[in-house]
């Protein structure tokens, strides 16, 4: 009975219901670009980490997890190797570096030195893997290979300052990977000795026994194991941290900051959602209350009228989420791959969920407002 | 024939920061099954207040109703909810419709409260609302109808559903002379031939001609009661006179 009144009066004011759900569906775009866009920015700032072929991440001690700070030598990587249940390990350091491509195009990557064949190295899916450990040649991620016209056996050239002086270093392209952002940026993977002599600063020997990195990436014979592994690679190597991929990458420069500021946005996102809801079908009910006090009065029990102002409620707001949903995914085929963008399953169930909350939530003041109408009022009489 | 309605004494006091005023006062009646009866009186003699308690929307401050022999002190909100969209037909002064639905669904929510909505329930509906003179009017929504036209589709959702008591607020407020005295003439027609006990409040005292008894009220007591058609024919004409 309640469901026959809400669809007879959603079906008759079917223009003005449809333009609120409109409404909510422009908020769910909102929201779900927001998610995707956290997804995006959060995903350019871990992706390197999250997808890294190693299990812990072995820091200095006591640099509070800063990959720029940390220095671990090779010492340090042979004492890692022997604590039992280590598979492998690879020594990885980072920079940031031009890449010079095309006529005068520049492009801000992150320059990744690893040990050919190590944890560390990304798997590619062209070309192969890094073979020579001075080996003048380098894998790319997909994002330096969407931004540039560069492929597999293609020369690139990096632009480095070292001391005052810009030095140009010209690397061939052997493979090919999926992202790997690192602090934002497409990456350029090379042999750490490589590494070593493009970095800006002060090159390093060049000695493989001297070879110090930012981190170890260390492989685990049981990755479940990783909490144990952790603090036995601590207790038996002097002064490292070891954490898992996850912590790491929260404790990226700007992670966390960026990911709570984009939820703090969602959330108001949805807070304003709720004060949309709530505010129209509270004018609505108001408009309403002489024909819910005649509805009362004739003998409509509390429970129908309850229970239409609900199903208006779920439908209206089910309806825009549809049509929001539908708008962002549509939309989100026209942007360019570089828009840091990502529409994860999850992230877009739990938006959807939370929108789809937000009407009932948002009309309870006004389903509220309707269960208290007085049946007198049919009569012109107040209580 | 018997008694559909009977009020024992009954009262409605209201507190007010200057006292208490005593709006229905010690009233008795009873109507019978097919009485038509009007309840007239000056602007604040208590007509809508003794309506309001028969139609189970306010609690009595004393006294008892009884309608169909039962007491309406003796139920609870839910029970007195169900008593009214089983046993009491009701038309308003204004809002009498719901504005989304048709003519006929207005008369036929009756029938869906009550789980009665079936196909004989469907062609009554319709024969209820062709004889108010609607047949035409079937599918049209509230705001395509006259005020007229909307007090008789309230009268068809008053009597849809066969209750015992039909109780009507005003029903010719809006209209126009012409129109009044054809809605109530029929409304006063169902009520004899449907066997209810229709109780109507009126300040058009011209109406009280097709009524069987007229109630009188003044300062929330029964003032006067006129039951002889002779001297209802009288009342009435005094008032088409002024
Ligand atoms: N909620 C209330 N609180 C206090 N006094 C009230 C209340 N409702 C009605 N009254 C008073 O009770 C008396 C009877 O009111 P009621 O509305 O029943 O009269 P009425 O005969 O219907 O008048 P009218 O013809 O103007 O509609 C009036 O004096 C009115 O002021
Ligand atoms: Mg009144």
């Amino acid at each position: 009975m309640g469901i026959y009144l809400a669809l007879k009066e959603i079906w008759r004011n079917r223009g003005r219901f449809f333009l609120f759900s409109l409404v909510i569906a422009l908020i769910t775009v909102l929201v779900l670009f927001i998610a995707a866009l956290a997804d995006g920015l959060g995903n350019g700032n871990k992706e390197y980490i999250e997808k890294l072929n190693g299990d812990l991440i072995v820091y200095k001690a006591n640099v509070d997890l800063s990959i720029p700070t940390s220095r671990v030598d090779r010492g340090k990587r042979t004492e890692t190797l022997r604590v039992p249940g280590v598979k492998d390990v690879g020594q990885a350091s980072f920079s940031s570096v031009v890449l010079l491509h095309g006529e005068n195009k520049k492009l801000n990557v992150a320059l990744i030195g690893v040990e050919p064949g190590k944890p560390g190295e990304p798997p590619v899916v062209q070309g192969r893997g890094l073979t020579e450990k001075r080996g003048k040649e380098a894998i790319i991620d997909r994002n330096v290979a969407l931004r540039t016209n560069l492929h597999v056996g293609d020369d690139l050239t990096i632009k480095s300052i070292q001391g005052t002086q810009e030095e140009f270093f010209v690397l061939r392209i052997v493979g090919v990977s999926d992202g790997r952002q690192y602090s934002l940026q497409p990456s350029v993977i090379v042999p750490h000795l490589t590494f070593d002599l493009i970095k800006p600063g002060t090159p390093a020997t060049g000695n493989e026994t001297d070879l110090i990195s930012n981190v170890l990436i260390v492989q685990l014979q049981d990755p479940a194991n990783w909490k144990n592994m952790a603090v036995a690679v601590e207790e038996q190597v002097n002064d490292v941290r070891a954490v898992d991929r996850k912590t790491a990458y929260e404790n990226t420069p700007g992670y966390s900051a960026q990911q709570s500021t984009l939820n703090t946005q969602n959330f108001f996102s949805l807070l304003i959602g709720i004060l949309v809801i709530g505010g129209f079908f509270q004018i609505q009910m108001l408009q309403k209350v002489p024909q819910i006090g005649m509805l009362k009065a004739i003998g409509a029990p509390n429970g129908t009228i309850g229970i239409a102002a609900l199903t208006q409620i779920i439908i209206v707001t089910v309806v825009g989420v549809a049509i929001g949903t539908a708008l962002t995914l549509l939309l989100s085929l026209t942007f360019p791959a570089t828009v840091p963008i990502v529409f994860s399953p999850n992230a877009i169930l739990l938006g959807i969920g939370s929108l789809l909350l937000v009407g009932p939530i948002g009309g309870l003041v006004s389903i509220r407002y309707a269960l208290r109408v007085e049946p007198l009022t049919a009569l012109g009489l107040a209580s | 024939m018997a008694i559909a309605l009977e009020t024992v004494s009954v009262s409605k006091f209201y507190k007010s920061d200057n006292g208490i005023t005593k709006a229905v006062d010690a009233v008795s009646i009873d109507i019978k099954q097919g009485e038509f009866v009007a309840l007239v009186g000056p602007s604040g003699s208590g007509k809508t207040s003794l309506l309001a308690m028969l139609a189970t929307l306010l609690a009595p401050s004393d006294g008892a109703i009884l309608i169909d022999g039962q007491d309406l002190a003796q139920m609870n909100d839910a029970r007195r909810t169900a008593f009214r969209r089983e046993k009491i037909g009701f038309t308003f002064q204004q809002n009498n419709m719901v504005p989304y639905l048709t003519a006929l669904e207005n008369v036929e929510l009756m029938l869906r409260l009550n789980g009665k909505y079936n196909r004989v329930g469907r062609e009554r509906a319709r024969e209820l609302l062709t004889r108010l003179g609607l047949g035409e009017r079937l599918n049209n929504l509230p705001r395509q109808l006259s005020g007229g036209q909307q007090q008789r589709v309230a009268i068809a959702r008053a009597l849809i559903h066969n209750p015992s008591v039909v109780l009507a607020d005003e029903p010719t407020a809006s209209l126009d002379t012409e129109r009044a005295h054809q809605v109530v003439q029929t409304f006063a027609n169902l009520i004899h031939e449907q066997n209810r006990a229709g109780i109507m409040v009126t300040h058009d005292l011209r109406m009280t001609q097709y009524a069987d008894r007229i109630i009188q009220m003044r300062d929330g007591q029964l003032a006067r009661t006129i039951s002889s058609p002779h001297e209802i024919r009288a009342f009435a004409t005094t008032a088409e006179a002024n």
